[in-house]
């Protein structure tokens, strides 16, 4: 316990140095209490494909959802977003894009320094230098049709019964030929005594 | 070994449908989506000759969208957030919409061919509460173009090119409201005139280009002002006063003000009451609504007016439309009956008068837009958009309706679900079965062919549109299957919709609020919706019904009515004015013997009144008046109080009226929890069974009561939204309340936790959904409630004796010994909403749907959401189908329900079982609507859409052909065997 706490304690030092050296575009000019909160959402990296018919992703339809949806903005051509007029404290900051998968993004406002801002994706905890929003994946959501293959139309219910009847037609006839006259002969004989004859009975004569 | 085979074999197999997927082309074959705007409360024409016409509009529902003006289809639309209001919309250098939004704050510029946001600007106004007024003017400065927003005392310019903002002005004078901005031609300095405490006249002058001001003056008026004004023309405007009663002139030439007074009887004779002012451009006229009638006024030399029109009625008047420097139009649009009179007025003078019948369940007529176009013969032609009371949008064109658009459906508050006409006998011809052979036929060649992936894009095509146009699925009657139902659903305006659950279209509408407009009900609204009559037993062949319930005034004393509504046909086939309040409407379980379903209506002094009022009704229900019980969760006092029914109530002496007697209260302490979130399980679920076998052949039984509430309380410093609370001083306390007896089942507190909350209660476990504030990330949490007292029924030889307890009723009379199972998992995203799938049977497993913040509706296996999940599973309890245990919740695209659509603004989700054990419907709302159907366990009990019958057929004919070709081989064998 005592040393996790201490990996995080020094995760979070990691985190602010790094913060430090790097400080992050998000400027904070404060007009009264408020700061601004500015990012950019990138989609370029992800090319889209099988995307539905005729309903391609656009960054015109890409919002940034503050905390829950206190409040939302959209993004501009080139991707750029903002805030203004946040309050110090930790935040959260959703991108809503149809066909991507983002990580919220924590935003702390420092009130201690002013202007001292800093972010982590909170799927994966990683500290982001600056505020560029990157998709984690991309979004597929209809199945992929299979292409024909001679596979699944034999698993398919209706290639088992063919394939049985192929099996009975060719196998069967071919254990029929190991069996010994004699021995079929009395088989044909039960067979008239009892009528209906069984393959149990014929495996069994068989052994 | 075959068993656990055959286990693994189901595991493999219930593995693969994971999730609910479809396929690309499979779109459109169960599920519709339709996308509306909302309320119009702003509306900009852009009709140029080339190109698109279209109207650029902005509602209610905080949405702007741009339609086409001929079909009337949305091009583009945003919905802005909750608190983003939009103010004002403009155009700006013929590309750009500009929107003013957040009480005037945040000035945005969406490119109008795509609806892409061009730029935004936050004006960073310091008191945005009581600032409602802003002037949205072009103002040109060398080739960039400004915009104006004036908000109060300070006028902003913000470039339309990037938005920034070039200058800003605080006059820094207390009181003073700008009223108007404007520049004359070919000038920098731009006019404003503003109000200071409704007393003082102000003129301000401002260089264009840097916002310097030039030169100021005040004057005292000589009435008190409101804050109506009217620009007339470039140095004079008219306000009303504060008794609206008096017209006062205002001319400010040359840095001077002057004013004078005008009392609007001396122009209008019959003038009473109050006026309102239609703003308007200039041209020396305005208008003056009154009680009676409309004038059009004009403003004549030197403090001189004359009435130069009257519109008798008193009608809707639509802003002015400039036609050119002389010309003024505007419309006046009369409602009566079901039809409405159109007229275009150009200075006054009457242009045009149509009339046009309009459905009269749209109500009347709530706003116009006034739209112009040059016809070949150079005049002018006009067009409308009108706003009904239902919040449809027409438009209207030489005297018709050019299309019509249903927004109110973007404001559903409630919904229910009724059944569809059974199918009469009889009656289909030998022709039409062949016909639909020959086609079912070519039908499932073309499929064939898409399954054997030899069709062309052409015979794609072709599969979709077969699919769409099935007149299967959109019948009037009621299916085998339950497919095909009714959805009723009720708007924000008070109107009902019945839509077909097979493509989504309107059935019926009916607007009733106008039905029963009078002086004993002033100003009706309507509540809810429920069930009254459900086809069943007894009342098969009658037609079911829903109640309607709502309220005469705004407030929570007024008097309720109520409707019954024949589903089939929107029938009204009962009205009633109630002669006490409604606070809330509580179904029971109970039906009287015409099958009506008996309703409580709990009225705000706590009397109950039963419906329907009927001998047999109030049998049954004294009958069980002594297991009736009755809660209600008071969230500004932080208590939940039980109640018992009584005989007699305390404001009449109605048999059908009821007291009620305090049972037991659960007081939160106030100063350290909040309600935030209840809920309850759905009245009509159904549960399959009460025993769930554990992995080691264990049993463990549900603790399944209709009566567990679930309450979430966060503390107070945690009641804001998410960034106002720390970590410490934020806690999330749930518990799981039995509403009979108050006693509390189960507490749980989370710490560092906040809300909002989102809950569903099911069976016997409860899902949450709120945030941590330590990881900063969505948690959710599952609860599952088991009954001890059951447990050691597994003893066999008690069962052979008969000792068990497994016979006797759930009840919350007696002391539950129960355990509880709880896990929380962290995921991804923030809900809006939060439902469950529900089956006919509840044999199927469930599915949990998660409105998400992108507007998309997920459906989450419950499996993911089950206590016994641990990281390490082992083999008896992977093949029970345990999943190892994860932190985080797994967002399976595919399972996305709503696929690549949308949900605008979601609000709800409604899940509501079809005939088929498998399957279930959903039917989310927003601004947008969708549904689907699902089948949380893959469609077991059915064939789906991709059986491919033709396979089948195929199979079987090669099946025949070849006992028939072995058997002729095994004669010809046999013959020959003898002849040897």
């Amino acid at each position: 316990m005592e040393r996790s706490s201490a990996l995080i304690g020094s995760i979070f030092l990691l985190i602010s140095i790094s913060c430090l050296i790097n400080p992050i575009s998000a400027a904070a000019s404060g007009s009264g209490e408020g700061y601004s909160i500015a990012g950019r959402v990138k989609l370029d990296n992800f090319v889209t494909k099988g995307f539905g018919l005729g309903h391609s992703p656009k960054l015109s339809e890409t919002k940034v959802i503050l905390n829950g949806g206190q409040r939302t903005t959209f993004v501009r051509p080139d991707g750029y977003f903002s805030f203004h007029d946040v309050p110090a404290g930790t935040h959260l900051i959703e991108v809503s894009s149809i066909g991507y998968l983002f990580s919220p993004v924590r935003v702390d406002i420092s009130a201690r320094n002013p202007g001292k801002i800093q972010a982590a994706l909170t799927e994966n905890r990683r500290a982001l230098n600056e505020l560029v929003l990157e998709p984690m994946k991309d979004e597929q959501y209809y199945e992929i049709r299979e292409p024909f293959s001679m596979l699944s139309l034999v698993k398919s219910p209706m290639g088992l019964m063919i394939g049985f009847m192929v099996l009975v037609m060719f196998v069967f006839p071919k254990m029929m030929d190991g069996v010994d006259p004699e021995e079929m002969r009395q088989a044909q004989e039960q067979m008239r005594e009892h009528g209906i004859p069984s393959i149990s009975n014929l495996v069994a004569g068989r052994s | 070994m075959e068993a656990r085979f055959l286990l693994g074999f189901l595991l493999l197999l219930s593995l693969s449908s994971f999730a609910f997927a479809i396929y690309e082309d499979q779109v459109g074959l169960a599920d519709w989506h339709k996308r509306y705007i909302g309320k119009v409360k702003h509306a900009v024409f852009h009709t140029q000759k080339t190109g698109r016409r279209r109207v650029v509009v902005s509602t209610e529902e905080n949405a702007i969208a741009s339609l086409d003006l001929r079909t009337g289809d949305i091009l583009w639309r945003h919905v802005l957030g909750k608190n983003d209001a939009v103010d004002q919309i403009g155009l700006s250098l013929g590309k750009y919409v500009l929107t003013l939004s957040s009480q005037g704050s945040v000035l945005r510029a969406w490119n109008l061919p795509d609806g892409q946001m061009v730029w935004e600007t936050d004006l960073q106004i310091s008191n945005p509460s009581n600032s409602f007024l802003h002037a949205l003017g072009n103002v040109k400065s060398g080739r960039d173009s400004l915009s104006l927003v004036c908000n109060g005392g300070s006028i902003r310019a913000v470039s339309s090119i990037d938005g920034l903002v070039v200058w800003k002005k605080d006059l820094s004078v207390d009181g003073l409201k700008l009223k108007h901005v404007f520049q004359p031609p070919e000038s920098d300095t731009i006019y404003a005139i503003g109000f200071i405490d409704s007393s003082l006249i102000a003129l301000y002058h401002i260089n264009a280009k840097t916002g310097e001001l030039l030169k100021h003056a005040t004057q005292a008026s000589s009435v008190d002002l409101s804050s109506e004004i009217s620009a007339i023309s470039s140095d004079s405007l008219v306000a009303l006063d504060t008794s609206r009663s008096n017209l006062l002139l205002i001319k400010f030439m040359a840095g001077t003000i002057t004013n004078h007074k005008l009392p609007l009887s001396d122009i209008v004779q019959d003038f009473s009451g109050l006026a309102e002012l239609i703003p308007t451009k200039s041209n020396d006229i305005f208008v003056v609504k009154t009680p009676s009638n409309v004038a059009f006024i004009k403003v004549k030399g030197d403090n001189e007016i004359e009435l130069i029109g009257k519109a008798d009625e008193a009608g809707i008047v639509s802003d002015s439309l400039t036609l050119s420097e002389e010309e003024q139009a505007f419309a006046v649009v009369h409602h009566s009956n079901n039809a409405i009179s159109f007229q275009v007025r150009i200075n006054g003078r009457e242009a045009l008068t149509e009339g046009i019948k309009i459905e009269d369940h749209r109500g009347h007529v709530k706003r116009v837009f006034l739209n112009n176009y040059v016809r070949t013969d150079k005049s002018h032609g006009f067009r409308a958009l009108i706003v009904m009371e239902d919040e449809s949008l027409l438009l209207m064109q030489q005297g018709e309706v050019v299309w019509s658009r249903e927004d109110g459906l973007a404001s559903i508050s409630d919904a229910v679900v009724a059944e569809l006409p059974v199918e009469k006998e009889g009656g289909v011809s030998v022709v039409e079965v062949e016909h639909t052979l020959l086609e079912w036929l070519k039908g499932h060649m073309l499929k064939l062919k898409g399954t054997l992936m030899l069709s062309t894009p052409d015979d794609m095509a072709a599969i979709q549109a077969m699919h769409l146009k099935s007149t299967e699925r959109n019948k009037m009657t009621r299916d085998h299957n339950g497919f095909r139902k009714l959805i009723i659903v009720l708007t924000r305006s008070g109107k009902v919709y019945a839509l077909h659950t097979g493509d989504g279209r309107i059935v019926w509408a009916h607007l009733l609020t106008p039905l029963l407009q009078s002086e004993s009900c002033p100003s009706p609204s309507v509540l809810t919706l429920r069930n009254w009559r459900v086809p069943h037993r007894k009342a098969l062949q009658e037609n079911p019904s829903i109640l309607l319930v709502g309220r005469c005034g705004a407030g929570p004393e007024s008097h309720g009515f109520l409707f019954i509504v024949d589903s089939y046909s929107g029938k009204v086939l009962e009205t009633q004015i109630l002669d006490h309040s409604i606070a809330e409407v509580v179904p029971l379980p109970l039906a009287d013997s015409s099958e009506q379903k008996l309703h409580l209506v709990i009225d705000d002094k706590l009397n109950a009144h039963l419906y329907p009022r009927g001998s047999d009704a109030l049998e049954v229900f004294v009958r069980e008046m002594a297991n009736m019980y009755y809660y209600k969760v008071e969230n500004a006092k932080e208590v939940i109080k039980g109640y018992a029914f009584k005989k007699g109530c305390s404001t009449g002496s109605s048999a059908y009226c009821f007291g009620t007697r305090e049972l037991w209260s659960v007081v939160f302490p106030s100063d350290s929890e909040r309600i935030v979130a209840a809920a309850r399980r759905k009245i009509n679920e159904v549960v399959h069974t009460q025993a769930k076998i554990m992995t080691n052949q264990d049993v463990m039984y549900k603790y399944i009561s209709k009566n567990i509430l679930f309450v979430a309380t966060v503390s107070p410093k945690a009641a804001g939204g998410i960034g106002s609370a720390a970590p410490d001083e934020a806690w999330l306390v749930a518990y799981l309340i039995d509403t009979v007896t108050g006693r509390i089942l189960h507490r749980v507190t989370h710490q560092g936790a906040q809300g909002p909350v989102h809950a569903v209660v099911s069976e016997n476990w409860v899902v949450y959904h709120y945030f941590n504030l330590r990881a900063h990330r969505y948690e959710m949490t599952v609860i599952e409630i088991y009954d001890q007292s059951r447990a050691d029924n597994k003893d066999v030889m008690k069962l052979v004796l008969g000792k068990h307890n497994l016979t006797a009723p759930i009840t919350s009379y007696s002391r539950p010994e129960i355990a509880t199972k709880s896990q929380s998992y962290f995921f991804t995203h923030s809900v809006k909403a939060i439902a469950v799938t529900t089956t006919a049977r509840g044999i199927t497993s469930k599915q949990i749907l998660i409105g998400t913040i992108g507007d998309q509706v997920l459906a989450l296996d419950k499996r993911y959401l089950d206590p016994r999940r641990t990281a390490n599973p082992s083999q008896e309890e992977k093949e029970e189908g345990i999943i190892p245990l994860t932190d985080t919740l797994p967002i399976i695209p595919q399972s996305y329900v709503t696929h690549t659509r949308q949900v605008g603004d979601l609000r709800g989700i409604m899940s509501f079982p079809a005939n088929l054990e498998s399957t279930t419907h959903v039917f989310s709302y927003g601004i947008d609507l969708f549904y689907t159907r699902i089948a949380p366990s893959r469609t077991y009990d059915s064939l789906t859409d991709e059986f491919s019958y033709v396979l089948l057929l195929i199979t079987v004919v090669v099946l025949i052909v070849a006992i028939l070709v072995t058997w002729a081989m095994s004669q010809k064998k046999d013959l020959q065997e003898k002849w040897r």
